[in-house]
């Protein structure tokens, strides 16, 4: 096959930030295969430093509206570990709840807004409001619904207000909680249309299989989006398991010859992190609900499709609207009260990670006797899949080559997938950004 | 514009963290389908892929200003555009990323060897009105959605919006929310510009001033009181005073 194939996405649409796919093939020779980030970067890391513990997570929350209340666990929790604060076991709930409200949120926007026009051939959600009304107004109801959740425990859930090392500025009241768990419970008719639609869609998902290796935070008790250690597993099974504060050690960021961002990587020479990560890693936890829908979908660990992130955020959505009624109940059952936050007992350097609904997100810092930050570190989700998208890049290329598909079906395949990662390039962190001369 | 056509409105993205755009979706169903009936969504990275070569009635930018380049492509979209539209602190003032504008090793500290590479140039974080014109602000870090509405509202209208100008404590002293001074804390809404309804007093956190200040803002002022009633060190009272609003003090 001598195809030619030009392919110059500039600033892809429907993900958040910018990113550039670059694709040469000159009769038959691929030339160049690139994914890169060309966004402004933003220096976090630097701001934070000077800052009473009490601001940084406030500042932090900035590096993403998206996952602003992941940014803000992670910041508090890794201030935590720095300050030795323990806190209260209904610190600990409410903030568990409020991450399954994050990742409900976000997945509800990503799979809706950002993956369904592809599936229905449109090129935004808004053009299918005259031929898709109800799925259109479904995917704002449900949208809005996670707001309501989130901002009752959080404030806001762009940036919340109440959430501050050693505990929360304000708890909800139990008649707020039996309010905002009534309403999810009568969100279930929208999730199971969510099912049937995504059900519908699933096979125009493309086939595309490279095994590589899926880290996520896991926990004992539970599926681990707010606690618990990292884990890793290969497409053979095999697990490692390391310490919160190593996260170097399994993070590894590398500057790449031909990469335009830092890169991760651990046993193999890139991992992915992400729904279908924690999905694969932690697949036993999930509620028994989420699992017939993963049955029903027909994804079961451990899933080597990239393309599938989208399908494990699916299950997750219903793992965590599941997982929220039982913790509601919980805290209704138990009541809730005003605490005094937890104060420092000591001032030195923590980190934490968290899941966020792209993936694993670590924060550290250190602090002065005046609980003044002198460091900070934060590796967020979307730069650690880089490898593994630049990874599947390299091995899809040829597979669409051989099946000879043409230059608007490659430019979807490639786009399509760089989607299912629902990356989240605003964070800019970490990112460098090379320009070719082409 | 002919009485058939609905306007139209685009969004576009400079350096920020997304979260104003974020806060557009979420209105929810009602309120999104009925701003809908009214205008039309034309371009919008983050949700679509179609973008418009006609003229674009309103168009809403998020971000800072932060690198020369960036200048052109404001400079375009300020001529596609009748009305230019601001939201968000980033985009309004700087925001929080104007904090580096005190600092200069930032790169160094964040790219260590790397720093010197080209494309890590990252110049002053400034408002987008420092590049081009600017007809409407919406405030905050994120911006009020609430607000937001009422600007587009009053431009379907014909008329004008007018952002308060008194500062946070008066819509803190309307709500009744008490004093985080008289809770033993810290708040800058005595210098903050209002109009966000005071949500952080009343869920116990000291405002910040994201929406920037009021206008003859007394800053020394602000820090002698961070100094002698809530007991902060002059440089943290310094350093606090510049939170949100870097770019507006010195
Ligand atoms: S103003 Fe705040 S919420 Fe809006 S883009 Fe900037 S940092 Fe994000
Ligand atoms: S809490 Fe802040 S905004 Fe409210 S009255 Fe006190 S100083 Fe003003
Ligand atoms: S109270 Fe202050 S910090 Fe909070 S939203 Fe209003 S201006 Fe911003």
């Amino acid at each position: 096959m001598s195809q030619t194939i030009n392919i110059d996405v500039h600033h892809l649409t429907r993900v958040e930030g910018h990113g550039n796919i670059l694709i040469n093939v000159a009769d038959g020779v691929i030339e160049q295969c690139e994914w890169q980030v060309p966004e402004a970067p933003r220096f976090f890391e630097a701001m934070v430093r000077g800052r009473h513990y009490s601001e940084v997570a406030r500042i932090t929350s900035r590096i993403c509206g998206i996952c602003s209340i992941g940014h803000s666990l992670a910041s508090v929790k890794a201030t935590e570990v720095a300050l030795g604060i323990e806190v209260t076991p209904q610190t600990r709930k409410l903030r568990t709840l409020l991450k399954h409200a994050e990742n409900f949120d976000s997945h509800v926007l990503h799979v809706y807004v950002l993956v369904a026009p592809d599936l229905l051939g449109a090129q935004s959600a808004f053009a299918l409001l005259p031929t898709h009304a109800e799925v259109v107004a479904r995917a704002l109801r449900l949208k809005r619904l996670a707001h309501e959740w989130g901002s009752l425990i959080g404030g806001r859930t762009t940036h919340p207000t109440t959430v501050l090392p050693g505990g929360f500025s304000k708890v909800p009241t139990v008649a707020e909680l039996t309010a905002m768990r009534d309403k999810l419970a009568a969100a279930v008719p929208d999730l199971e249309a969510t099912l049937e639609t995504i059900a519908a869609l699933a096979p125009a998902i493309p086939a595309f299989d490279r095994p590589t290796e899926y880290m996520a935070v896991s926990s004992d008790e539970e599926y681990g989006l707010y606690d618990g250690h990292i884990q890793t597993i290969l497409p053979d099974g095999d697990r490692a398991r390391y310490e919160v504060a190593d996260y170097r050690s399994c993070t590894n960021e590398y500057v790449s010859e031909k990469s335009t961002a830092k890169y991760a990587k651990n046993r193999l020479d890139s991992y992915a992190a992400g729904a279908l990560a924690r999905f694969n890693v932690n697949y036993d936890s999930l509620h028994p609900e989420a699992k017939k829908v993963a049955e029903s979908l027909g994804i079961q660990p451990i899933c080597t499709n990239p393309y599938f992130n989208s399908v494990a955020q699916v299950v997750e959505i219903v793992h965590s609207a599941h997982e929220g009624l039982r913790l509601f109940d919980e805290l209704i059952a138990e009541g809730v009260t005003e605490e005094p936050l937890v104060q420092p007992t000591r001032f030195a350097s923590g980190a934490s990670a968290v899941e966020v609904p792209r993936g694993i997100l670590f924060h550290e810092y250190s602090y002065d006797e005046e609980g003044l930050c002198t460091e900070a570190n934060c590796i967020i989700p979307t730069g650690q899949n880089h490898a593994n998208i630049q990874a599947d890049f390299d091995a899809l290329l040829p597979e669409l080559l051989a099946a000879g598909k043409s230059e608007d079906e490659m430019r979807l395949a490639f786009e399509m997938l760089v989607r299912a990662y629902d990356p989240c390039i605003s964070c800019s962190t970490h990112y460098l950004d090379v320009e070719f001369v082409r | 514009m002919p009485a058939t056509r609905k306007p139209t409105l685009a969004f576009f993205d400079f350096a920020s963290c997304e979260g104003c755009q974020i806060e557009f979706t979420n209105f929810g169903d009602a309120a999104t389908l009925e701003l809908l009936s009214h205008v039309d969504i034309v371009e919008f990275r983050e949700a679509m892929t179609e973008t418009t070569d006609q003229r674009i009635d309103f168009a809403l930018i998020e971000g800072s200003y932060t690198r020369e380049e960036d200048r052109a492509r404001l400079a375009e979209i300020r001529k596609r555009a009748r009305v230019v539209i601001a939201y968000g602190a980033c985009a309004s003032t700087g925001g929080i990323n104007a904090l580096k504008n005190h600092q200069d090793d930032f790169a160094d500290y964040v790219y260590g060897d790397d720093a010197t590479m080209s494309h890590l140039r990252s110049g002053t974080a400034r408002p987008i009105s420092a590049a081009i014109e600017v007809d409407y602000e919406v405030l905050g870090c994120p911006m009020s959605k609430e607000e937001l509405l009422n600007v587009i509202s009053n431009l379907l209208h014909g008329t004008r919006y007018f952002a308060p100008t008194y500062p946070v404590c008066v819509q803190c002293k309307r709500r009744e929310t008490i004093c985080r001074y008289d809770e033993g804390d810290h708040c800058m809404g005595q210098v903050a510009r209002a109009g966000c309804g005071a949500p952080c007093p009343a869920d116990g956190v000291p405002c910040e001033a994201c929406r920037g200040f009021v206008e003859d803002a007394n800053l020394p002022a602000l820090e002698k009181v961070l100094v002698e009633r809530a007991g902060f060190s002059q440089k943290r009272a310094v350093g606090k005073s510049r939170m949100f609003t870097a770019n507006l003090r010195s």
